[in-house]
């Protein structure tokens, strides 16, 4: 994996010091400051972070495993139009979703007609039969949706993964932009960098708008998180305080008569709206592991007789399964009736045969991954793996080709990165978060950039050494407004 | 509010109390030890442990009742839930689970109080262990200053109103056990050490200065107990507790609209304090009216849980 080949997204293919056009500040900005300087405002960062606990728990915890997560100052920078054109095809992307879980749960035409194996969805591991026949209020599923893209060239953005359970990292955007805005404001000066604390409001307001009754005055909305052990825990408190909203735990839950309350000191309260950052198998315990300790029992009752939402819905997992990922395209035509604006990587799925073949031939240059594996657990990353590994890899695709697909490796950007020996490239993704109510789909301009901190390195997980990066996106140049409002109504929400 | 919310930020503000007034005992403790002539120091400590009702569990561990194994065993003992960082530990862990109905500071300085603790095995001695104490004396302050800036709302109530309850429960077991104090054999009442152990319950609740300003005839058993029981002007006098506890409850009734027997409880309570005389107590009996009154704190204590339905 070279990395002088990637794609940068400050130095375009030009290499450092011959910015792409629009960069030419972000260039100057690099040559202005000393090391020494961007050194003492990484670590200042750093330092709040720490004091505020802004941390994630490693399971196991003691105080010495609350980590943070490295902060880097050197931000991630998208044009005004490449940011039209990526929320176009979220939106377009996150529209199908819905559609696809409303399909799966309901009639299930996309099978009927043949586009998926049958067996691909039904027999699937994510697939909720629990929640089949459920109508979800205002016939939502996938409310927050956190999409993960590459990009290997000025206009190659490629989806790597769907996250429609519950994507996590949005207090990471947030906290990233106000840690920038403290360190760096001299950025803010060159460049117009759409806000992105709206995005709470929008969070709100979309809870709001799916509430089962409309009517009946303002919705309670609460978050429900499994408690403060949790490993995102710093993120279900940070929403729930930014919306003025209650965090719960299922223990403050109480379902009487298919109606869910929360127990307050002044009695029962009725729950209209619940963001569970609880997976599936925990949430009830009279529907999914009944071993669970966690969960609310009886809250999917309450959910099938329509009067709470849950949000995510329930079920979701089947839309972001990675077996499914690589039908996609085909699902987005489906049930938009157009090509997917914003394409896949190209994916060979081990359960057909001849795919096989191919990926046990060419182990080494392609990165193999569960299709129920996350956080970077479970994957094969061919080019850099040992021989051993790539041995026990080809042992296990053989005996359960089933559980495994398998992607290329792409040359990913890189974005400039403060390391030991200076600014160098290092290999990001990115991931951009989708709000669905019913009012509409809207993409927050803005998202979280993950960064690979080791030298040449594609992982840019958390839990195995990644960092993050402020993303900016840039407000449509001021002499070209008018025109581009000309255009229609912008998707993107954009507040100044 | 949440119920559970509720009862965490009760119980926050307990536990800082707590571990404020552990803090302050132990220094006061330190202090007696190094004045008083050698036999006293060990009545000193043994009376610290059963002000904190640790005495048997101190017992358990066979130490010898000296200033290093019970200021260990009162500030960094893990295993023991009496000590001082178990106490921060609680604080924080109920801190961390409401997160949401604390400001950035209320947080950060239970953080900081319990950082404080973070990998220390050993006080140390006498004056390690006065800096250790002085450290968790000055973030509690430091918390209570975060606590009256944040929005004067149920959250802030309930913190208080915990720090209150346990204000007064802390006062009078102090007052019960330095009271019954025994002198050492061939000690006088009014001597030396009786002085010296009269002068640390003042230094516990920092009112030595106040006792001079408001009893012009020194040091009298009398007094103090007039200091400790019935003077409001005093912070952690059982008159000021009370009078505090009906006053959060007051605030609570009026955002909440929840009022009912924790309340009459408090108002009676405080009547009754208000024709309460030193002099009557001491002739009628100082230990039977303090095991009563912390009897009944803690009946409010319970009567609190129902009304707020704490879970």
């Amino acid at each position: 994996m070279g990395t002088s080949r990637a794609f940068d997204e400050i130095w375009g293919h030009g290499g450092p010091g011959k910015p792409r056009a629009e960069f030419s500040a972000l260039s100057q900005w690099i040559r202005d400051t000393p090391q020494a300087e961007m050194d003492r405002r990484q670590q200042a960062a750093e330092a709040t972070f720490r004091q505020l606990g802004i941390t994630f728990a490693v399971y196991g915890d003691t105080d010495a495993s609350e980590r943070i997560i490295p902060f880097d100052i050197v931000p991630r920078i998208f044009l005004h139009d490449e940011w039209q054109r990526l929320s176009e095809g979220l939106i377009q992307r996150v529209e199908a979703i819905n559609a696809f879980l409303d399909d799966i749960y309901g009639e299930r035409r996309i099978l009927k007609e043949g586009v998926l194996p049958s067996e691909l969805v039904l027999n699937n591991a994510q697939f909720r039969p629990e929640v089949a026949g459920i109508k979800p209020p205002h016939g939502i599923w996938a409310h927050i949706c956190g999409i993960d893209l590459v990009r290997t060239g000025p206009d190659e953005f490629f989806v790597l993964e769907d996250n429609a359970r519950t994507p996590s990292g949005v207090s990471y955007m947030l906290e990233n932009r106000e840690a920038m805005i403290r360190l760096c404001p001299e950025l803010f000066r060159s460049f117009r960098v759409a806000a992105v604390d709206s995005y709470s409001d929008m969070l709100r307001e979309t809870m709001r708008s799916v509430a089962p009754d409309r009517r009946a005055g303002q919705p309670v909305c609460v978050v429900l998180t499994p408690g403060h052990f949790n490993s995102a825990y710093y993120e279900h408190s940070f929403l729930a305080d930014t919306m003025g909203i209650e965090l719960v735990e299922p223990a403050d839950l109480i379902v009487d008569d298919d109606i869910v309350y929360m127990q307050t000191i002044a009695g029962r309260v009725k729950v209209d709206v619940v963001y569970r950052r609880i997976d599936d198998d925990y949430l009830d315990p009279l529907v999914f592991r009944s071993d669970s300790m966690l969960g609310v029992p009886g809250l999917i009752a309450a959910y099938r007789a329509g009067n709470v939402a849950i949000m995510n819905a329930p079920g979701n997992g089947i839309a972001d399964d990675k077996a499914i990922y690589s039908y996609m395209p085909e699902i987005v035509k489906f049930y938009s009736g157009a090509e997917a604006k914003l394409p896949n990587v190209e994916t060979w799925r081990c359960r057909e045969p001849q795919a096989l073949k191919y990926v046990l031939e060419h182990l080494d240059e392609v990165v193999v991954k569960l299709v129920d594996g996350s956080g970077g657990y479970g994957m094969l990353v061919g080019p850099t793996a040992s021989k051993a590994e790539i041995e026990s890899f080809r042992a296990a695709l053989i005996a359960e080709p089933q559980r495994y697909i398998a992607q290329p490796t792409l040359a990913l950007s890189t974005v400039p990165t403060v390391t030991e020996k200076g600014l160098a490239p290092r290999h990001v993704d990115f991931r951009p978060f989708v709000l669905t109510g019913s009012d509409g789909v809207k993409v927050v301009p803005g998202g979280l950039t993950r960064v690979a901190l080791k030298e040449g390195s594609l992982v840019v997980n958390s839990s195995q050494g990644g960092g993050t990066k402020d993303s900016f996106v840039l407000l449509p140049d001021t002499k070209r407004k008018s025109q581009s409002q000309s255009q229609g109504q912008s998707q993107t929400q954009v507040q100044i | 509010m949440l119920s559970r919310t509720a009862s965490a930020l009760y119980w926050l503000g307990r536990y800082v109390e707590r571990a404020d007034f552990t803090a302050r005992l132990v220094e006061a403790t330190v202090r007696l030890d190094a004045l008083s002539a050698s036999p006293a120091g060990e009545a000193a400590w043994a009376s610290a442990l059963s002000v904190t009702y640790n005495d048997k569990a101190f017992k358990a561990t066979g130490d010898a009742l000296s200033q290093q194994p019970v200021s260990r065993f009162l500030t960094l003992d893990m295993t023991h839930p009496g000590s001082i960082v178990r106490y921060l530990e609680q604080a924080r862990n109920n801190a961390r689970a409401v997160r949401t109905a604390l400001t950035r500071e209320a947080w950060t300085a239970v953080n900081r109080l319990w950082l404080l603790f973070a990998n220390r095995s050993s006080p140390g001695g006498a004056a390690a262990t006065l800096n250790l104490v002085e450290g968790v004396m000055a973030e509690a302050r430091g918390f209570e200053g975060a606590v009256h800036r944040m929005m004067r709302n149920e959250a802030t109530l309930l913190i208080q109103l915990g720090a209150a309850i346990e204000r007064a429960d802390n006062t009078a077991r102090l007052l019960d056990v330095k009271y019954h104090l025994l002198l050492p054999q061939g000690e006088k009442v009014g001597g030396v050490v009786d002085r010296d152990q009269w002068t640390t319950i003042l230094q516990t609740v920092s009112a030595v200065t106040a006792y001079r300003w408001m009893y012009s005839d020194g040091l009298a058993p009398t007094n103090v107990t007039d200091l400790l029981i019935c003077r409001t002007e005093l912070p952690r006098s059982l008159a000021a507790c009370v009078e505090e506890v009906v006053e959060q409850l007051n605030g609570l009734a009026k955002r909440t609209g929840l009022q009912g027997e924790a309340d009459r409880m408090a108002r009676a309570r405080i009547a009754r304090m208000q024709k309460t005389r030193a002099s009557e107590v001491i002739v009628s009996g100082l230990h039977e009216y303090l095991e009563a009154f912390i009897r009944e704190n803690a009946m409010l204590h319970a009567a609190i849980a129902r009304q707020f339905r704490f879970i």
